[in-house]
């Protein structure tokens, strides 16, 4: 597994050259990648938001973040049939369009990966210690978590991995 | 010592990012939240928050959750990563 926390950049190649030496490594055989980019927006909502959006700021808690994604990344490899994944997660002022996260799953088959990508997504939303502050036209602020993450989050715990 | 961490904008309001707290008649969360809600408003403002999360020992915790000698105790608002 590959996560990292950190104020660098990242590139989709590098998901590509990961698992290709996963692959290598292992002798596994990979049949389906599925990757996640979020980028920052410059509005919230619609384009007709008079707030726009100058620069983010992610703060988050050293060491916990760390092991919560570890966790989500144990999750998801119990829960599904993954050959290995990625999670990149950035910190530090960030600007509009800049990459946020980063998460990629390898599979013999689709639907683990993607499944699994969605998964880590949705439970890193609502559960690993980041927080956003908008530097917008209007002021600085704090984003408010939103309770359509936390329903997606809890789809998850409510449906039983049983009947994947 | 119970360390203490604050973080975003709980740090911010506060102008806090850590502080040590004397274990002595510490048995719970809920024990450091009435100690700290003493501080001040601001403090008590923070602190009567319904959605304020916390975390002990960087796992997540609840109110009622045993605290010890030498933990460090986190408080921060519901998470907005990703």
């Amino acid at each position: 597994m590959f996560i990292r926390v950190q104020s660098d950049d990242f590139e989709l190649n590098q998901v590509k050259e990961y698992f290709q030496q996963y692959s290598l490594q292992h002798g596994a055989q990979i049949g389906a990648i599925v990757s996640f980019i979020g980028l920052v927006r410059e509005f919230q909502q619609q384009r007709d938001d008079k707030e726009q959006v100058k620069a983010l700021t992610l703060e988050h808690y050293p060491g916990m973040t760390e092991s919560i994604l570890e966790q989500i990344a144990q999750q998801a490899k119990d829960r599904w049939q993954l050959n290995d994944l990625i999670i990149i997660h950035r910190i530090g002022t960030l600007l509009p369009n800049d990459n946020i996260v980063l998460i990629a799953t390898a599979s013999a088959h689709r639907q683990d990966a993607f499944d699994a990508c969605q998964y880590i997504m949705d439970i890193l939303k609502t559960s690993a210690p980041f927080w956003k502050k908008e530097q917008t036209n209007q002021g600085a602020r704090w984003v408010e978590a939103r309770s359509n993450d936390q329903d997606a989050a809890h789809n998850w715990t409510k449906s039983d991995p049983l009947d994947d | 010592m119970i360390n203490i961490l604050l973080f975003a904008k709980y740090r911010e309001l506060l102008d806090t990012e850590k502080l040590e707290l004397d274990a002595d008649n510490i048995d719970s969360i809920n024990d450091i939240k009435n100690h700290l809600s003493q501080l001040g408003a601001a403090w008590q403002q923070v602190f009567e928050q319904s959605n304020l999360l916390v975390a002990i020992n960087q796992q997540m915790a609840r109110l009622d959750s045993p605290v010890k000698d030498g933990d460090e105790v986190a408080f921060f608002p519901p998470v907005t990563g990703g």
